[in-house]
């Protein structure tokens, strides 16, 4: 029997408000333990939670860019559980009326056909602290409590499970994971658990339409990890099944290091959560004005202006999507585009040489050294022929490095290409001088030694031949009077 | 007059003259708590260094000439409410060593007025009860009779102003918690409109249904300190941004015309006899000075009791998880791993009415149950709220009485919590409506027992029940008789 895949996603996305959802507390990550705390976050008796305004416009973005519905009115609620991470005995989450619902995001893998996933629903929540456990000062063997994460403000987001494969999980993950830090609502750092997700993973056979028993698999934070965890669990799945037995509800953590799911709690022992509104918070009423505010607010959206790039700037679909991976480069590259009429070759080279040096110094594109209007000079450079691309390489490494405008750099170490043919055809006349067994093969009708011959000119001008130039030159010499 | 039997009106007065010091005002106090003490059990802390360290700083104030009427007034607070540093139980062992690290707003409020606090005050374990009987630190009791329940949960906040233990206390309402026991210890006791006074710093019983309020000797009190403590506070998402009126402006001594409904769903058979002469000779009272009395019917009234223990159960099952022995209050020495450390700790901290309200809340949300009874109920409470709203369209004010008995004796009623439960019969719709209701001293049992009549208000409608309470002291004097303690 042939089976079918069947995955939805739940995305936790950490928002970048500076303070956290319910309290004054900064959200800052890695701090000393218990430092970012106030009777609020810490569930001390008789403290309030008040809403952070920052929060509910941030899950207004997220919604309308992923083309949900922005609730009029909606509730949060208390989803009560003891853990010794949660203070107050309940985490306060939306439920019956989140903000956000019916909504959708385009994803495509590669050689398939665009596809329109669902997403259900969009809430607002407040995070749970964390156990420390082992190396705990002043504890010779126990565990502590560091609730400096606690009321950190997330956004869960929802799909419908519209995904039939890891690889739609992860275009999925990647799309979403694109849009909340193109938003600026989500530093997106997936290490530091700011984006992370569950997948719930079923089977079914081919051709049925009734869903198979899912697994919940908690907590994956990286996309690699993601693809893993659902390859692994689909084949246990199947395997289950076709041995005789049955899949059970359950949720699982998938291990790393062996790439493999295992079994956290069963839905015998699963929560009865108790929602029911929060009675300490009124409901989150947003009028149409504040929706239409935000809506004119909203940034152009990556897969627009990937779009964009292709239409308006002729860029191959490729770099359209590379260039649109963030907002950062995206910037980077129509500003550079301003200066320097040619997309294609600043794509290239923001994909290339600039790509590769950020990557090298762990830098982002939002410190590079070189601007965008400096890039362009240069690239103007290669196009008029003052330098090659070869040089400008060169040059740039120079830029980054120390600094400086690509003319006077050029100028001041003497890179200039030579474009003059006299010069050129000197060193061409001592190099077939030179080299007469090569020009003997040549004319004998081996043409590949050409390209030894311009290597070895270029190499003798080092590097600043103009190379149409040479070229010429080079073949009216070798064909002989 | 000695210094303790004062008002607050009275006191201010000799504080501004000079004739008295806040100093003594709070030694006269602190003497008068330690000579009462033993009978009556008001207190589960004093606090008498840092009362007096407080009352030098309120003459240094006061000789300033920056005095506000209730700067250097000695109070006390329900054990409900965080004083920062001071030990805060909520009547509860599993509280028994938590020290707050802030305060509720209404204290800090009542602070900033240079007011003085001599100690916290004993109540029903978490506010749940109607007799002061499930506090951890013992029972508190009436000083009318001391073998009587002074009522519940804000027991001890009414039995120190019968005892002159306290110039005015503060406690809280969940289901008439500071009317009912004013009614059974003759105080007057208001419960503001829901969102009128914070509750910032105020131990959580039912979020939805409580609210702080006064306990004072008389009307003028309660006015003066309503007006200290009511308004927004942006720390409470359900506190109302809405002006606060001088609610001494309002005690203008009349009635004339005022228009008081009598609901007839309350004037039951079966209501105690003294109670209802007592509620007899108020309408008559109140005729006199010119109101007019409308009958009126409050059709879901019966819904009541059975509607507010489902919300206020439910709301405190949540409420409670906090008490888990991991950051503070109880942890049980004797646990092995975390599941068994929370069931200890909570097992050995809360008491048995406690318990059998979290385990009833609990089941109100459980899955399968939570339509049935959670959300059943909060239709029912949108009906009840509909009641008054439709009843304030006729009439300005509604009269009842608070209890349907005077105080009942001490474990009466310990083993028959159900029968308990309805002693609250009369004062539960007006928190599950959210409007303001004050008890006001209407007369005495035939055992000498005090009587308190009921006057609710529309919401924000503190102004006039004020008002209609204060001209009924002027008209009888009810409220000036003493507890022989």
């Amino acid at each position: 029997m042939k089976f079918q895949p069947v995955i939805g996603l739940e995305v936790h996305a950490q928002l970048k408000t500076g303070s956290k959802i319910f309290c004054g507390c900064s959200t800052a990550f890695g701090s000393e333990p218990n430092s970012q705390t106030c009777p609020v976050c810490l569930g001390m008796p008789g403290a309030l939670p008040v809403l952070n305004k920052k929060v509910v416009e941030f899950a207004i973005r997220a919604g309308l860019a992923t083309n949900c519905t922005i609730a009029h009115h909606s509730v949060f609620a208390r989803k009560n559980y003891f853990y010794p991470d949660l203070p107050k005995g309940y985490q306060i989450s939306q439920f019956e009326e989140p903000i956000c619902r019916k909504g959708w995001l385009d994803i495509q893998v590669e050689g398939q056909e665009v596809k329109r996933i669902g997403i259900t629903r969009i809430h607002m929540e407040e995070d749970a602290g964390k156990l420390v456990h082992g190396d705990v000062p002043g504890l010779d063997d126990g565990s502590g409590v560091d609730l400096n994460r606690s009321c950190t403000p997330l956004l869960e987001i929802v799909s419908e499970p519209d995904l039939r494969s890891s690889d739609e999980a992860v275009a999925y993950l990647k799309q979403l994971h694109r849009i909340v830090t193109w938003l600026g609502i989500c530093d997106g750092n997936m290490e530091e658990g700011s984006f992370r997700c569950d997948a719930n993973v079923s089977v079914m056979p081919v051709g049925s339409d009734t869903l198979g028993t899912r697994a919940e698999i908690k907590n994956v934070n990286s996309f690699k990890f993601v693809k893993q965890a659902i390859e692994y669990e689909i084949q246990r799945q199947i395997d289950l099944i076709e041995d005789g037995g049955t899949v059970v509800q359950e949720t699982r953590l998938f291990d790393p290091n062996s790439g493999t799911t295992r079994s956290m709690r069963s839905k015998e022992e699963a929560h009865d959560y108790r929602y029911f509104p929060d009675p300490d918070l009124v409901p989150l009423v947003i009028g149409a004005d504040w929706v239409q505010h935000a809506q004119k607010e909203l940034p152009e959206l990556p897969e627009h202006r990937q779009q964009r790039f292709i239409t308006e700037l002729g860029l191959p679909e490729y770099d359209a999507e590379v260039l649109t991976a963030s907002r950062e480069l995206a910037d980077y590259f129509e500003e550079c585009v301003a200066f320097h009429h040619n997309a294609k070759a600043v794509s290239n080279w923001l994909m290339g040489e600039v790509t590769r040096s950020l990557n090298d110094s762990g830098t982002a594109i939002e410190a590079c050294p070189v601007t965008p209007r400096q890039l362009a000079e240069l690239l103007k450079l290669i196009d008029t022929g003052a330098i090659s691309v070869k040089i400008a390489k060169t040059v740039f490494e120079e830029m980054w490095k120390n600094g400086g405008e690509p003319q006077a750099i050029v100028e001041k170490q003497g890179l200039a290409q030579v474009s003059d043919s006299g010069e050129i055809e000197a060193i061409i006349d001592g190099i077939i001088a030179a080299n007469a067994a090569q020009v003997e093969e040549f004319r004998g009708g081996k043409e590949k030694v050409f390209g030894f011959f311009v290597g070895q000119v270029m190499k003798a001008s080092k590097g600043k031949a103009n190379p149409a130039v040479v070229n010429e030159l080079l073949l009216t010499k070798l064909k002989g009077p | 007059m000695d210094i303790f039997e004062l008002t607050i009106g009275q006191l201010a007065n000799q504080l501004k003259a000079g004739t008295v010091s806040s100093v003594e005002a709070t030694k006269a106090m602190l003497e008068r708590i330690e000579a009462v003490e033993p009978r009556v059990g008001s207190f589960i802390t004093v606090t008498p260094e840092s009362a007096l360290a407080e009352a030098e700083a309120a003459d240094r104030r006061i000789a300033a000439g920056d005095a506000h009427m209730l700067t250097g007034v000695p109070l006390a607070l329900k054990d409900i409410f965080l004083t920062e540093g001071i030990r805060t139980t909520c009547g509860s062992r599993i509280l028994h060593n938590f020290i707050p690290p802030y305060s509720a707003t209404a204290w800090e409020r009542l602070r900033g007025c240079g007011s003085v606090l001599l100690g916290k005050l004993n109540q029903d374990e978490f506010a749940m009860g109607s007799s002061n009987e499930s506090s951890a630190f013992g029972v508190t009791r009436n000083p009318w009779d001391i073998t009587r329940i002074p009522g519940g949960s804000s027991g001890g906040s009414a039995a120190a102003i019968a005892a002159r233990q306290a110039t005015a206390t503060l406690g809280t309402d969940t289901g008439g918690s500071i009317r009912q026991p004013s009614s059974h210890c003759g105080c007057v006791g208001l419960k503001p409109t829901y969102g009128r006074v914070s509750r910032y710093g105020v131990i959580a019983f039912a979020s939805s249904l409580d609210q702080v309020g006064p306990i004072t000797r008389d009307v003028t009190d309660c006015a003066i300190m309503l007006g200290a403590i009511a308004g927004h506070d942006p720390k409470d998402s359900t506190s109302i941004n809405t002006p606060v009126p001088d609610y001494t402006a309002a005690l203008t001594g009349d009635v004339k015309g005022l228009k008081i409904g009598l609901p007839k769903e309350y004037y039951i058979d079966g209501l105690d006899r003294d109670v209802q002469a007592a509620m007899d000779r108020a309408i008559e009272t109140y005729r006199r000075l010119g109101a007019e009395f409308v009958e009126i019917s409050l059709p879901h009234t019966d819904y009541a009791v059975a509607t507010y223990y489902l919300i206020a159960t439910a709301e405190a099952s949540s409420n409670l998880a906090r008490y888990d022995g991991v950051r503070f209050g109880h942890r049980s020495p004797q646990a092995a791993g975390l599941i068994d450390m929370m069931t200890k700790s909570r097992s050995e901290g809360f008491g048995a009415e406690v318990k059998r309200r979290i385990m009833l809340g609990t089941y109100a949300l459980s899955s399968g149950y939570y339509d049935a009874y959670y959300v059943k109920a909060q239709k029912v409470r949108t009906l009840i709220m509909g009641d008054f709203t439709r009843a304030f369209e006729a009439v300005d004010a509604i009269l009842t009485p608070v209890a349907p008995t005077p105080a009942f004796k001490i474990g009466e009623m310990v083993d028959d919590p159900l029968q308990m439960y309805l002693s609250d019969i009369f004062t539960i719709p007006v928190n599950l409506a959210g409007t303001c209701a004050m008890s006001v001293p209407a007369g005495f049992s035939a055992s000498g027992l005090p009587i308190g009549l009921q006057l609710i208000g529309k919401p924000f409608g503190e102004e006039t029940i004020l008002r209609a309470g204060h001209a009924f002291e002027q008209a009888t004097e009810w409220h000036t008789r003493k507890a022989e303690i």
